[in-house]
This record gives structure tokens, sequence and C-alpha cells, in this order.
């Protein structure tokens, strides 16, 4: 599986928010979009899901499902949750189960492995930003999709949560999955091929640099 | 579990939570109609005449009560990000949730009608045909403003906006929901023929509203 985009460019709100950008992601790989506050990096996962409109070029996936498209093969980690204050831990994971075509029994290991299954009958308004993260978090390991796009995955989290996810990362990386995050800090995966956004001051000069994070 | 049916079931489940929108609207029906004798005095002979009216009044306003939350919060919480992404039509994830709406808010309204309708001195005839009305009429509310939901989706405050679209649209809903109260007791014209409009409203915005609701939430997503 390989995710292409092709001088993919973004308006919003009359203004380019990026344009002449390309890359590729296969199999097993994962990228880091990186760039200042307002360059484009939620822009860019919105835009690869459909969420934000196209203003040019192109996107593909080569060797995905032909019959589902690039979000339906997706998993969106955005800043905001997802979640429903009044409904428990468990029954807001298994409503995006169910959703999503997940099957029940996927939702307690799911649990268990960000750590919130003990806290499952819990409604959901007493969890702390951390921990309504790794519930969320769960929603991406309870439903098998290929391709992740995650926001900032690492804020809010403490430090061990934030080395549970990645291991999260290298596991779904070794069955093959992709993975695009946008990130100001390490995804502690090691090396990682990494996106530089550089917003509407040079919007050609984005491109991709192999960096050695420790 | 289909995927609507996971939405039906949890926009039933918040709305009978606390802080959903079930118990309000109820609550609110009920408060409207019992202020209405005391703002017109004891004339039961006038209470009798403009009973349906009140009810029909009162349920449209409590039906519009919990309708600016339904996408709006899915909105700010990211919900509705992942609905758009999803293989679900969208036309079909606003009906069910629409579907969720009247059966927390509409229902309610219609099992306590007979009961509140005491309070305007109805008789057993005219409460059975204003809960006949209500039963046909009240989806019609909840999908029209189904629309309005979803034009407001991304504007805070929205509920004013809310009830400023939706309000006029429902005035042949209304119009043709108390005619019909009307008719089954006084007459002139036959139940059937308000009766019959009524129910061709509510098809009508039966397919509409949902079509339209989506067509709104795909338009303010870009």
């Amino acid at each position: 599986m390989r995710l292409c985009a092709v001088d993919l460019a973004c308006h919003r709100g009359g203004r380019d928010v990026f344009a002449g950008l390309s890359f590729a992601v296969s199999s097993g790989e994962a990228l880091a979009i990186t760039g200042r506050n307002g360059a484009g990096k939620s822009s860019l996962l919105r835009a690869i899901i459909g969420l934000s409109r196209i203003a040019h070029g192109g996107l593909s996936l080569e060797r995905g499902d032909p019959e589902l498209t690039i979000a339906e093969q997706a998993h969106y980690l955005a800043h905001q949750d997802a979640l429903k204050p009044s409904l428990s831990v468990g029954e807001n994971l298994r409503f995006w189960a169910d959703f999503l075509g997940a099957r029940a029994a996927h939702i307690r290991p799911a649990l268990d492995a960000v750590g919130l299954a003990a806290l499952a009958e819990l409604p959901a308004a007493y969890l702390s930003a951390g921990q309504r993260r790794r519930l969320s978090i769960a929603r991406l390991l309870a439903v098998k999709r290929p391709i992740w796009l995650l926001d900032e995955p690492t804020s809010t989290l403490d430090s061990a949560a934030q080395d549970r996810l990645a291991g999260f990362m290298r596991a779904h990386l070794t069955e093959g999955g992709i993975i695009l995050a946008a990130t100001h800090g390490s995804l502690g995966l090691g090396a990682t091929a990494e996106l530089q956004l550089d917003g509407v001051q040079a919007p050609t000069a984005a491109a991709i640099v192999e960096q050695a994070t420790p | 579990m289909s995927p609507l049916t996971a939405i039906l079931v949890r926009d039933m489940r918040i709305a009978i939570r606390v802080g959903g929108g079930a118990l309000m609207g109820v609550l609110f029906f009920l408060v409207v109609v019992t202020l209405v004798p005391f703002a017109v005095g004891p004339d039961l002979a006038l209470l009798k005449r403009i009973g349906p009216a009140i009810l029909w009044l009162a349920a449209l306003l409590a039906s519009l009560l919990a309708l600016d939350r339904l996408f709006a919060s899915d909105h700010e919480d990211g919900s509705l990000d992942l609905i758009l992404m999803s293989r679900a039509p969208l036309e079909l994830v606003v009906l069910a949730k629409g579907l969720a709406h009247w059966l927390t808010t509409g229902l309610p309204l219609i099992v306590a009608a007979p009961l509140i309708g005491l309070f305007l001195n109805l008789d057993p005839p005219a409460e059975a045909a204003l809960v006949l009305t209500l039963l046909v009429g009240t989806p019609a509310l909840t999908f029209i403003g189904l629309i309005g939901a979803a034009i407001a989706v991304a504007l805070r405050r929205g509920g004013l906006l809310l009830a400023v679209i939706v309000l006029p649209l429902t005035v042949p809903v209304l119009i043709f929901g108390v005619a019909a109260a009307n008719a089954a007791v006084a007459g002139p014209v036959p139940f059937g023929t308000p009766f019959t409009i009524l129910c061709a409203l509510t098809l009508a915005s039966l397919v509409v509203g949902p079509f339209a609701a989506a067509a709104a939430l795909r338009q303010e997503m870009e």
C-alpha cells in the first residue's frame, strides 16, 4: 500500500495554506509533518480524508481496497476527542466500534491497551484531558484501519502514555500500516521521514528530508 | 449493530441521560400549556376552543428546544468529522439522528398531551383527534427542524438562528395540524381533508429534510 500526493494545494479562508506539496508514504512507513503554527499541518491531514477541499493536485492510494475511499480506510485522531461526556468510557468506545463496523470483542482489549479498562463504567465527563486522548487512541486499536492520520497525538499525554502510543505506532507499522502525524516534538519512532511545511511564504520549499531522531 | 442503529441508540441514550433534551421538552411543554389558563382566565368555553392551537404551538416550541444541539454538539467534539469520513451515507445518518430526536422529544409530548389537554378543558373526542394529529405532525416538525439545525451547526448561539429559520417553515404543519384537530370536533370541514394534507407534509419533510440537512452539513464543513 502506498499513499501518494502530487502537487497538492489547499486554500482556506481566501488564502493559500500550502501549495505544490508532493510526498509518498508506503506500508510500514511513518511521515512526520512538521512546521510552525498555521503552516497547514492539520489542513493537510483534513485534506487527505476529504474534510477540506483540495484546490489543486491529487491524492492516490495504490494497492488499497478499491471499493473504499481513502477516508474509509483511515483513522483520524484530531484535536477534539469525539467523546460524549454523558456516556461512559465503555459506551463511547462501543459506539465508535459499532459505527465503524468493528466487532464488540475488540473493545475490551483496546481499553486494556490504553489502560482505561478499570474506568469503563465511568462517564467520560470525569476523564482528564490525557485520559480522553487515550480513549480516542483506543478507537484506533479497536477498529483496524491501515492509514492513521494523527494530529499532534502526543499533546496532553504523559511520558508513559507517550511511550505506549509509540509502541502502538510501531506495532501498526510492523503490520504494514501507514502513519502520517502532525507533530512539534518527537514521535518516539526513531528515524522518521519528515515533511516540512513552511506555510505561504515559501510554498514550494516543502520537501521530504530524512531525519534521525533519538 | 449497523452504523445507523449505533447512531440511533447513542443519540437516544444521550437524550435521556442527565442534561439531555428529552425530559426538558416535556417539562417545557407542560409549563407553556399551564401558563395559558393563567393568561386567558378561567373561561372554559374559550379554553376549549383554543386548546388544540395552544397544544400545537407548545409542541412546536418544545420540539425546537433540543434541536440546536443535534448537530452542534457533534460538530464541537469532532464526532461529525468522523461521521463525514465514514461509509454510512450522511443522509441516512441525519435520518437516524432525526428519528432519535423525535423518539425522545416528540413521542413523550404525544404521551403527555392527553393529560395536559385536561388543563384546557378538552373533551375525549377532541383529545383523541389532537393526539392523532400530533402523532402524524410532530415528525414533520423534527425533520424540518433538521435543516435549520444543520445550517446553524457551526454558529455559536445557533439556537436563535435555528428558530428564525425553522419557525416560518413549520407554518403549513401548524395550520393543517390545528385545522384537523378542530375539524374533528367543530367541523365544518371533514377531519380527513386537513389530516391527509398533514400526512403529506410529514412524508415530504421525511424525504426533503435529511437530504437538505446533509447538503447543509457538507457545505458547512468545507
